[in-house]
């Protein structure tokens, strides 16, 4: 895939935490990395990588204590909470293990919701949301709640409600986590398609050094550092999976 | 448009913990409902009070003799000494028929009418074969059956000399011809009724027939109320054998011009010092309708306030128990929170959420409130024999009130939520 520009930049990010003084406990030393519009990458380590905290990061739930992070051209290392809160809406789409889904609100209000936060009005956002339901295949449960949805749903549904606003970038963190394999490829699937078929952003989080094959760049974390990068195996998966 | 959404989310929250959305709001219930019926009730003895007050006549003044007040001989205490026994009232303390003549000639231009009662004993019966109804024998002075502008359908009214002569004339009530003379009018004037009260008799013509008003204390629609059998004054003191004593109180009705309170003084000074100076006793008291009637109502006023605010000290204890719930609620919607803020929620939105979902409690607390605090007033009020007089202002404050309760309550918890770090929220389990 042609390289686009630069949707995603992290100059030498630090972050530590202070678990009381004088005890200051560094978690990333200094990571460096950019991706491309249009790129699937995935990040992969081992719990106490420093995954999640960099996943927090980039996500715009947290900020660096130091290092420079620019999302599609917004500098956010000091943006103030609720500009972080209007990022986080317009730019980023998350994608949680545990699926995340608001309780007692039926999927298409589910995937409203961001759009309500952006002030989309009701009849566009309700449009749209079941265009996007439509799209990972849940038109006939848009109206259930999350208690009357299996697991391989309910992530539908969230990945349709990460798309709500058009975001820069989706962010995954173990989205096949809780599912079973064949429910896990059938998100993985859907991931590929926004990708193949959108030319979607997908940053992938994931312990699992196989299901980071399936995507074109693979950043490894260890210890608060990126230990190394390499390219993906898609295509030959794909084949594999075809046959 | 938030803002509908929100209330959609906490009525949704609402239903699906129903037992412990009611348990919360039975707070607001009891407080709402106990300060509306409260002012319900109050506001239908004021209405009551007033009305009748009105009735007798907001511009009356009582004259009335009294005992002298004994401050120079109390003590601190409340007791007195030197006087401790106080004479019964005999006939030379009453207000003599010349005392009241003179009297209405100094203050012509003030009195409009000088109105004198005569009861001739309790509530009696008039009987004819299987018929009967009960009545009051009352004499009226011609004054007073002018201020009472009675409505006559039939007969005529007292004449001059039935006042002068102590005529044994009487005006019946429509309903009391109903139930003698089936409602004929002219079967009845010119007859002689018996009336046996505590087995006296009273024999009387009929010569007029009024229309009956029932007064505010009737309480529901009788087959046989006690209507007036009214007969001149003079009839009257002679049937009680009082003719020729005073009278211990009175009614003036003053003209417009007249400001009652200033010529409430005149009169008691007037009767005091003409004729009371000496009396070691008994004096002459004048009440001003429009200050009793002041007063009466400052007094229920006060009293609705003071079991007011004892009913809304529950309805703080029922914005306490919200504020509870709404800590536990958040509690247990940390994640939820969490992923709200990731998707863009600001910490207004979730401020705004959390109080909108208090208010949304409260307020239907408070309307359920209003419906039982009024339903409860209603029932004590004709419990009461009263009508009842829903005031509409309680209502509106009530609902204002339970509203600010739900955001005073509400705010602490909201903010308590829009706070929360979004990463600590999202992994909360």
């Amino acid at each position: 895939m042609a390289a686009g520009d630069i949707m995603l930049d992290l100059r030498d990010i630090h972050k530590s935490f202070f678990i009381g003084t004088p005890n200051e406990f560094e978690v990333l030393h200094g990571v460096n990395f950019a991706v491309r519009e249009g790129e699937f990458v995935s990040i992969v380590g081992q719990s106490g990588s420093g995954k999640s905290t960099l996943m927090n990061i980039i996500g715009a739930l947290d900020r660096p204590t130091s290092g420079e992070y620019t999302l599609d051209g917004v500098d956010i290392e000091k943006a103030k909470d609720q500009e972080l809160s209007v990022l986080r809406n317009k730019k980023i789409g998350f994608v949680f293990q545990t699926y995340n889904l608001i309780a007692r609100t039926n999927a298409i209000k589910n995937v409203e919701l961001p759009m309500m936060y952006a002030g989309v009005e009701r009849a566009k956002r309700n449009e749209r949301a079941k265009m996007l339901l439509e799209q990972v295949g849940m038109t006939n449960r848009m109206m259930h709640n999350p208690d009357e949805l299996s697991g391989g749903q309910k992530q539908r549904v969230a990945i349709a409600r990460a798309m709500a606003n058009d975001p820069a970038i989706i962010l995954a963190d173990e989205p096949t986590g809780a599912l079973d394999s064949a429910t896990g490829r059938l998100i993985m699937d859907i991931f590929h398609k926004l990708h193949e078929e959108q030319g979607k952003t997908i940053i992938l989080i994931t312990h699992s050094p196989e299901l980071s094959q399936e995507t074109e760049r693979i950043i490894t974390l260890k210890d608060g550092d990126i230990k190394g990068e390499a390219a993906g195996k898609w295509d030959v998966i794909k084949e594999e999976l075809a046959c | 448009m938030l803002i509908t959404e929100n209330i959609l989310v906490a009525l949704a929250g609402l239903r699906a913990n129903i037992m412990r959305s009611l348990l919360t709001m039975l707070g607001i219930i009891i407080g709402i409902a106990s300060v509306i019926g409260i002012m319900t009730v109050g506001n239908s003895i004021t209405v009551i009070v007033n009305t009748t007050m009105q009735e007798l006549g907001a511009n009356n003044l009582e004259v009335g003799v009294t005992q002298k007040s004994l401050d120079e001989e109390t003590t601190s205490s409340g007791m007195s000494f030197g006087r401790g026994y106080i004479r019964e009232m005999s006939d030379d303390d009453l207000i003599s028929h010349d005392m009241l003549v003179s009297f209405r000639e100094k203050y012509q231009d003030d009195i409009k009418y000088v109105l004198l009662t005569e009861a001739v004993g309790n509530p009696g019966t008039v009987t004819d074969g299987s018929k009967n109804a009960n009545v009051q024998i009352t004499g009226f002075n011609r004054d007073n059956i002018e201020f009472s502008n009675l409505e006559m359908l039939g007969g005529r009214s007292f004449l001059n000399t039935d006042y002068l002569e102590a005529k044994r004339v009487c005006m019946v009530s429509d309903k009391f011809v109903e139930r003698m003379y089936k409602g004929d009018n002219d079967a009845a004037l010119g007859q002689e009724i018996e009336v046996s009260v505590n087995g006296q008799f009273y024999k009387y013509y009929i010569v007029g027939i009024y229309k009956y008003v029932a007064d505010q204390f009737s309480f529901g629609v009788s087959d046989n109320p006690t209507t007036n059998v009214y007969v001149p004054f003079k009839t009257a003191r002679i049937d009680n054998h009082t003719q020729n004593k005073g009278y211990s109180r009175l009614t003036l009705v003053t003209s417009i011009e007249t400001n009652n309170d200033s010529f409430a003084n005149t009169v008691r000074d007037y009767f005091n010092i003409n004729f009371y100076s000496r009396n070691d006793a008994y004096e002459v008291m004048v009440i001003s309708m429009t200050s009793m009637m002041d007063s009466m109502n400052s007094m229920i006023g006060t009293i609705q306030l003071a079991l007011s605010v004892i009913a809304g000290i529950s309805l703080v204890v029922g914005g306490i128990g919200v504020m509870n719930i709404m800590l536990v609620s958040i509690t247990e919607r940390t994640k939820e929170i969490g992923t709200r803020k990731a998707l863009g929620a600001t910490n207004s939105s979730i401020r705004l959420q959390f109080i909108t979902e208090s208010v949304v409690i409260c307020l239907i607390g408070g309307i359920i409130g209003i419906g039982l605090g009024v339903a409860l007033g209603m029932v004590a009020v004709k419990l009461m024999g009263y009508q009842a007089a829903i005031s509409v202002q309680s209502i509106v404050i009530a609902v204002g009130f339970s509203m600010a309760i739900g955001v005073f309550f509400g705010y602490y918890p909201a903010n308590k939520a829009a706070k929360l770090n979004p990463i600590d929220a999202l992994r909360y389990e």
